[in-house]
C-alpha cells in the first residue's frame, strides 16, 4: 500500500520557486553587508575589504546622535508597551471569557490592521497642535507614538503565553495563602515572563525599525537611524549607509533569535 | 465521634449561578455539619453541587445566600488565603515552575514561617508521602500519581483545619486509585485533620468514609455513617444511587403492607401508599410454597464468581435481584424457568420517604 501522503515540497517546480525566493529575499542583504567592508566609496563596485566606512560611522556626530535617540526611544516605548501589554493580556486572559473580549481584541491590535501611514498622518496633526499650545518638543512625542504602535507587538506573545496558562494556578496560590499581589509576584508573572521577555524584545526592534510614523512626527533635529540614513539616500550615497544597516540588521537578528529561544515551546 | 465538635459547617447555603431565566442553582439549601477529624464524603451524581460546595467552603465563590462556619466562627465573605482551609485541586493545579519542595512550601513561604520550619515540614512532608528522592524534581517529570502526592503535601504542609478534596482519585487508573485510596486513609489517620473528600463513585465514598453526605441536584439527600446510607437509604436516589436495590411498592393498613404482587410482609408504618427497598442480598430464596414466601420465576441467572444475581419475575410482572453467596451452604441450583419462593424479611424492608 502506497501510504504516502500528499507533500508540497514534492510538487514539479517547487525546488526552483523556492531557491528563486530565498536568493531574492537574502541576496540584497549579502550584498549590502559585504559592500559595507568596501574600501572605496561606491556601494556598488569592490574596491577591496576595509573597515573604514564603520569607521567613519561611528565618528559621525549625526550617526551617534541619531543612534542615541534610536535606542531610547527604543528602549522607551518598548518599557511603556510591554508594561501595557501585560495588564491587557492579564486583563483579557486571566478570567473567564467575558462579553465585548473580541471588541478588545481589536481594540488592542488596532495598530496592526490601521495603514501606518494613516497613523503617521493622524499623530502629526494630534501632535502638531499639542506643540503649538505647549510650545515644547521633545522626544516624548516620539516615545509615545512608538508605545502605541508597538502594543500589539508586546501584546500577542504575552497573551499566548497566558493562554498556555491553568487559571487554577491562581486560585491554588490563594488557596496557599498568597494575596492577590504575591499570586502575581510569586505564580503568575514568572510564568508569564518569558512572554514579557519576548514582547519586550519584539517591540524593541519594531520601534528601531520603524520610519514612516517616526518621519511624521519628529522634530527637527530628531533623526532616529532609519530617517537619518533615509535623509542620507537623498545625498550621494556612500557604505556609510551600509555600515550603518549592518549593525541594525546584526542587533535585530540577535534579539529576534532570542525572541525565537523564547517563545519556542518547551517538549 | 458523636462528641467531636464541629469543623465546617453550611447553613442554608444557596449558590445561583446565572441571572433570571437562566440561574441555575447549583446549591439549593444545603445545610451540613462536618465534625473535626471525620473523613467525610459529598457523594453524588456529576453537576449535583459538590464542587460548588467545596469551592463554598474554600472561599473561591460566596454563597448566594447562607452561611459558611469554620471552628462555629462565620467565614462566609473571608478570602481564600484568610481561611485555615486547604484544597487538593481535581487538576492538582501544582506550580510547573516550581520544585516539587518549593511547591510544599508554598503554602508556608506565603504565611511567612520561619525558614527553619519551612525546611523541617517539607522534609516531614516529603517523607509523609514518600517523595524525598524527587525533592528537586520540577513537577513535569512526575507520574500522575506521584503529582498526586504533591498536591496532597502541599495542601497539607500548612496543617489546615480542614483539608478539601475535589475527586482527587478519578484521574488515576484503577490499581493506583486503589492504593491512594489507603494512603489517604493513613495521611488522614495520621494527620488528624478533618478530610472533605468529593467522588461520584459510591464504592469509594463507602470504603473510606466515617460519614457521607448524598447529594443530588443542589440538594443533600442524607447524611449519615455508610453502614446507614447503605441499610437504612432515607429515600428512592439514595437506595438507588448507593448499591443495588429492589423497589417494591404497596398499600399499608398501618401494620401490614399488601404489596402489588398480593404478598404480605408484616411491617408498622405509615397507613396508605408506601415504597420499600430491598438490597438483593436480603432476599431469601426458598422452595415455592414455603410458608411466607411470594412466588416467582427465574428469568435469568448471572455469575460473578463471588456470587450469583438471580433476576426473578414476580407474578404482577415486575423484575426483582436477589443474590446468592457461592459457595453457600443449602443455595438452591437454580436455573432460568425454575419456580422459587422468595421471604422478604422485615427487618431488611426499607421504608422510603419519597
Ligand atoms: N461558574 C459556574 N457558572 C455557571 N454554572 C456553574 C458554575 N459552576 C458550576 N455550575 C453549575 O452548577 C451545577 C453544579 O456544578 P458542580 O458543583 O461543579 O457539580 P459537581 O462537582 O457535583 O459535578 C452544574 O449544573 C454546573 O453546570
Ligand atoms: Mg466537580
Amino acid at each position: 500500500m502506497a501510504d504516502r501522503s500528499f507533500e508540497v515540497a514534492r510538487l514539479p517546480g517547487f525546488r526552483s520557486i523556492a531557491l528563486t525566493a530565498f536568493v531574492l529575499l537574502y541576496l540584497p542583504i549579502i550584498t549590502l553587508v559585504v559592500y559595507s567592508f568596501n574600501a572605496g566609496q561606491s556601494v556598488a563596485v569592490w574596491e577591496g575589504f576595509s573597515l573604514d566606512w564603520y569607521t567613519t560611522a561611528w565618528e559621525n556626530e549625526a550617526v551617534k546622535g541619531a543612534t542615541y535617540r534610536s535606542l531610547l526611544i527604543a528602549a522607551s516605548a518598548s518599557a511603556i508597551a510591554t508594561t501595557v501589554a501585560t495588564m491587557a493580556a492579564l486583563g483579557t486572559t486571566r478570567r473567564k471569557a467575558f462579553k465585548g473580549q473580541t471588541f478588545i481584541y481589536v481594540m488592542i491590535n488596532q495598530p496592526l490592521m490601521v495603514p501606518e501611514i494613516v497613523t503617521a498622518v493622524a499623530l502629526l496633526i494630534f501632535f502638531a497642535s499639542i506643540k503649538v499650545a505647549t510650545g515644547y518638543n521633545g522626544l516624548i512625542y516620539l516615545i509615545i507614538a512608538h508605545a502605541a504602535f508597538c502594543i500589539p507587538f508586546a501584546y500577542l506573545p504575552i497573551r499566548a503565553r497566558l493562554e498556555g496558562m491553568d487559571l487554577t494556578l491562581e486560585t491554588a496560590a490563594a488557596d496557599l495563602y498568597a494575596s492577590h499581589w504575591q499570586a502575581f509576584r510569586f505564580v503568575t508573572l514568572p510564568l508569564m515572563l518569558p512572554g514579557i521577555i519576548a514582547g519586550a524584545m519584539l517591540a524593541f526592534v519594531i520601534s528601531l525599525d520603524d520610519v514612516v510614523i517616526t518621519e511624521f512626527v519628529k522634530s527637527g533635529g530628531q533623526d532616529t537611524l532609519p530617517t537619518y540614513m533615509l535623509g542620507q539616500m537623498r545625498r550621494a550615497i556612500t557604505p556609510e549607509v551600509n555600515a550603518i544597516s549592518t549593525v541594525l540588521l546584526a542587533l535585530t537578528v540577535l534579539l529576534l533569535t532570542a525572541f525565537f529561544l523564547l517563545t519556542r515551546k518547551k517538549d | 465521634m458523636t462528641t467531636m465538635p464541629i469543623a465546617v459547617e453550611a447553613r442554608n447555603a444557596v449558590k445561583a449561578f446565572g441571572q433570571g431565566a437562566v440561574a441555575v442553582k447549583a446549591l439549593d439549601d444545603v445545610s451540613v455539619q462536618i465534625r473535626q477529624g471525620e473523613f467525610f464524603t459529598l457523594l453524588g451524581p456529576s453537576g449535583c453541587g459538590k464542587t460548588t460546595l467545596l469551592r463554598l467552603i474554600a472561599g473561591f465563590e460566596t454563597p448566594t445566600s447562607g452561611q459558611i462556619l469554620l471552628g462555629g466562627e462565620d467565614i462566609t465573605h473571608l478570602p481564600p488565603n484568610k481561611r485555615p482551609v486547604n484544597t487538593v485541586f481535581q487538576s492538582y493545579a501544582l506550580f510547573p515552575h516550581l520544585t516539587v519542595a518549593q511547591n510544599i512550601g508554598f503554602g508556608l513561604e506565603m504565611q511567612n514561617r520561619p525558614r527553619a520550619e519551612i525546611k523541617e515540614t517539607v522534609a516531614r512532608m516529603l517523607a509523609l508521602v514518600q517523595l524525598e528522592p524527587m525533592a528537586s524534581r520540577k513537577t513535569s517529570q512526575l507520574s500522575g500519581g506521584q503529582q498526586q502526592r504533591v498536591a496532597l503535601a502541599r495542601a497539607l504542609a500548612p496543617t489546615p483545619k480542614v483539608l478539601l478534596l475535589d475527586e482527587p482519585l478519578s484521574a488515576l487508573d484503577l490499581k493506583l486509585r486503589k492504593e491512594m485510596q489507603i494512603e489517604l486513609k493513613r495521611l488522614q489517620m495520621e494527620t488528624g485533620i478533618t478530610f472533605v473528600f468529593v467522588t461520584h463513585d459510591q464504592e469509594e465514598a463507602l470504603t473510606m468514609s466515617d460519614r457521607i453526605a448524598v447529594m443530588s441536584a443542589g440538594h443533600i439527600q442524607q447524611t449519615g455513617s455508610p453502614r446507614d446510607i447503605y441499610t437504612r437509604p432515607a429515600n428512592r436516589f439514595v437506595a438507588s444511587f448507593i448499591g443495588e436495590t429492589n423497589f417494591l411498592t404497596g398499600k399499608s393498613d398501618g401494620r401490614q403492607v399488601v404489596l402489588h404482587n398480593g404478598a404480605a410482609v408484616d411491617l408498622v408504618t405509615k397507613q396508605g401508599a408506601v415504597s420499600l427497598a430491598i438490597r438483593p442480598e436480603q432476599l431469601r430464596l426458598v422452595a415455592t410454597g414455603s410458608a411466607g414466601a411470594m412466588p416467582a420465576r427465574v428469568a435469568s441467572t448471572v455469575y460473578f464468581g463471588t456470587d450469583t444475581h438471580v433476576h426473578l419475575s414476580l407474578s404482577d410482572g415486575s423484575q426483582i435481584v436477589a443474590r446468592q453467596q457461592i459457595p453457600a451452604t443449602g443455595a438452591m441450583d437454580l436455573k432460568t424457568g425454575d419456580e422459587v419462593g422468595v421471604i422478604l424479611p422485615a427487618d431488611a424492608l426499607q421504608v422510603l420517604e419519597d
